[in-house]
């Protein structure tokens, strides 16, 4: 959307140096955020390397079955599907990283393979659907903070509709009918099985979340002394809004997003699990939870590993969070005092 | 206070409206397969499309049949296209389910979340905060049928310690009722306790800066006193809302948690019908979820003035 004006309010935002070069000492200061920011790399660079370990170690593709396949491990053939359509549990180093974490089930394809393209389709759906949502909400709680009146009673009135859909039954419904038609918007077909149809439906059912307390705060920056000086000094609407309310908004957008993003995942994870987002045989961390957990009983490895990927990234990102907030917010200082075990400013009860 | 309901009311009825319409929209705009042609099955003749397509109206004009629909929802006549079972009835057989999930999660989730929230508060910064803290965002980072998965694998499955899903009604046999119940009351919980432990505790440390903890502080209170009569009693008003809100969305039906423990309530209908895209008992569902989510956010205000007498309900705004 408006994608080319945000940089450039960062930019003047940054120019005066002062609070975000004070929030990213208190960052600095958080071994907690630090940490689960190095998991969070972690697990997006594990993503990353996914088709080099595919192509060098394990020497397979993430969809490429090997039901009838022998393995050698030490030096011994096993199979990596038995007859009775067990899978292999995990080989480790046995196999030369084939099969480290064992086959998925009767098809036999690589876990470990498939675990890493799916952190790349659930964190891609993550990351983009985050975006498309807080960029979708402040563009929106900026225009109806801004402009009040009628613009304000449209957005708002949407918003509340949205809202008042259960969640899981909007995404489930929107998921499922474009899962089955596709969507054609314009020039543009997203062919039914696509990853951007779940990316859309995440993005579409969270709007709502970012753009309400967005809304909120736009209506009382809006009354600020600085907002009714750039109006003096003949700025438009436009140069209000991107220039002078925008930069005020970034610590609140950053915070969303890392929320959203863990969000997102979830949604994604849910989806996927009851079949109306990434489509079979295409991995995501939800669709291996939905093939495995039909092998709990005998493989519950299947289902634990893409579980706990999840829950592994959207902690890290949940802290990540909760860090910026803390970080960001002005009013804060004394609470990380507290938060960090310092010295107490007197009179704080503990 | 009259006019305040009166607007609230008939906010609500709009709201609704919108949804249903939204609902419909859904399933009627954007392409997918035409329901005459599902009902009739694979090798159906075109005679026989013809012939439902023109028994249940889907020749109609879309605002046609979207009338005839809310008409027979209201009056409990709508049917499923699926099997033709009467959806009202499907959906009132439901609510025990949903409702004992619900109302058994909730009790859970609130005590604990707000013991979790009130230590960790009042402990802010020591290990005890630290540890409530890892753990209360644990619990929101969980995907919650992973966690379903897991619970029924290994205390069911493996080890036969509880039942492996299904509903007991409660007037059948109450001790079978809690025990069927117990595993998801405890997932649904686990997400809430989180969220809720965090909010408090936030909502407390903000609490504890004002001045009427001061002035409570100087009249000679005994901490526990100033800490559990005037921080934590402030800072639950807050909490009532939320629970309005979640109370609202879970009455609809927890869909993850009913289907993985085949509870049959609400939500696992409203599964089921999505997956045969079945139009009549989704409208129904979304009404009914969407009429608690409007119906509980305005008990939440009301109960939020009633807490916090500075609110005006006149002014109407959120």
């Amino acid at each position: 959307m408006d994608e080319g004006s945000q940089p450039s309010a960062a930019g003047t935002a940054q120019g005066g140096a002062g609070p975000w070069s004070v929030a990213l000492r208190r960052l600095r200061r958080n071994r907690l955020a630090l940490a689960s920011l190095a998991l969070f790399g972690l697990i997006v660079l594990l993503s990353l390397v996914a088709p080099l370990w595919a192509v060098h170690v394990a020497h397979t593709g993430p969809n490429t079955t090997h039901t009838l396949a022998k393995v050698v491990v030490n030096g011994e053939k096993r199979e990596v599907v038995d007859p009775t359509g067990k899978p292999t549990g995990p080989l480790w180093l046995g196999a030369g990283g084939r099969f480290l974490l064992g086959a998925d089930g009767s098809l036999g394809r690589d876990e470990m393979v498939r675990l890493m393209y799916g952190g790349r389709a659930s964190l891609f759906i993550g990351l983009i659907a985050a975006l498309l949502t807080t960029s979708m909400g402040a563009v929106l709680g900026l225009l109806a903070g801004y402009f009040r009146g009628w613009p304000d009673t449209l957005i708002s009135r949407t918003l509340d509709v949205i809202w008042a859909f259960p969640v899981l039954l909007l995404a489930i419904a929107l998921g499922l009918v474009l899962a089955v038609g596709g969507l054609q918007i314009g020039p543009v077909t997203i062919p039914s099985g696509s990853i951007w149809i779940p990316i859309m439906v995440i993005s579409v059912v969270f709007v709502t979340y970012t753009a309400r307390p967005l809304r909120g705060e736009v209506l009382s920056l809006r009354e600020k002394e600085f907002v009714e000086a750039a109006v003096a000094q003949g700025a438009g609407s436009v140069r209000v809004m991107f220039r002078e309310l925008l930069p005020n908004l970034w610590s609140t957008i950053i915070v969303f997003f890392t929320i959203n993003v863990a969000n997102s995942m979830l949604l994604e994870s849910a989806l996927s699990f009851l079949g109306v987002g990434v489509q079979p045989p295409d991995a995501s961390w939800g669709t291996m939870i939905a093939s495995g957990s039909n092998l709990i009983k005998s493989a519950p490895l299947l289902t634990i590993l893409p579980g706990a990927m999840i829950l592994l990234t959207v902690l890290s990102l949940n802290v990540l969070g909760d860090a910026l907030r803390d970080a960001l917010d002005p009013r804060s200082k004394l609470r990380l005092e507290v938060h960090a075990g310092l010295a107490e400013p007197e009179g704080t009860p503990v | 206070m009259g006019r305040f309901l009166v607007r609230r009311l008939l906010g609500m009825v709009a709201v609704l409206f919108a949804v249903s319409v939204l609902a419909f929209l859904i399933f009627n705009v954007i392409p997918s397969s035409d329901p005459a042609q599902r009902m009739a099955g694979r090798n159906a003749t075109p005679q026989l499309v013809a012939a439902i397509t023109a028994e249940w109206g889907f020749d109609d004009a879309p605002p046609q049949q979207y009338l005839t629909m809310m008409g027979n929802i209201l009056s409990g006549d709508v049917v499923s296209y699926a099997n033709r079972e009467n959806v009202d009835d499907r959906i009132v057989e439901g609510i025990p389910a949903t409702f004992s999930l619900c109302a058994g999660a909730a009790v859970l989730w609130l005590a604990f979340g707000i013991l979790f929230g009130y230590l960790s508060a009042v402990r802010a910064g020591g290990w005890l905060d630290k540890t409530l803290t890892v753990v209360a965002v644990t619990g929101i980072s969980i995907p919650v049928f992973w966690l379903a998965a897991l619970l029924l694998n290994y205390l069911a499955y493996q080890t036969g310690l509880f039942p492996s899903g299904g509903y007991i009604g409660l007037t059948e046999e109450p001790l079978e009722w809690a025990y069927h119940l117990l595993l998801p009351w405890v997932t649904l919980a686990v997400l809430q306790i989180g969220f809720y432990s965090r909010v408090l505790r936030s909502n407390m440390l903000d609490a504890m800066d004002e001045d009427y903890v001061r002035t409570a502080r100087a009249k000679g209170l005994s901490e526990r006193r100033v800490m559990t009569r005037h921080v934590l009693r402030n800072s639950l008003v807050p909490i009532v809302t939320l629970f309005g809100l979640d109370i609202g969305v879970l009455l609809g039906g927890a869909i993850l948690i009913e289907a993985i423990f085949n509870l049959n309530g609400i939500g696992q209908y409203a599964f089921e019908s999505l997956k045969g895209l079945d139009l009549p008992p989704i409208m129904a569902i979304v009404l009914f979820g969407a009429f608690f989510v409007v119906l509980f956010n305005a008990l939440a205000d009301v109960a939020y003035a009633f807490l916090d007498p500075r609110v005006k309900l006149e002014s109407g705004a959120r």
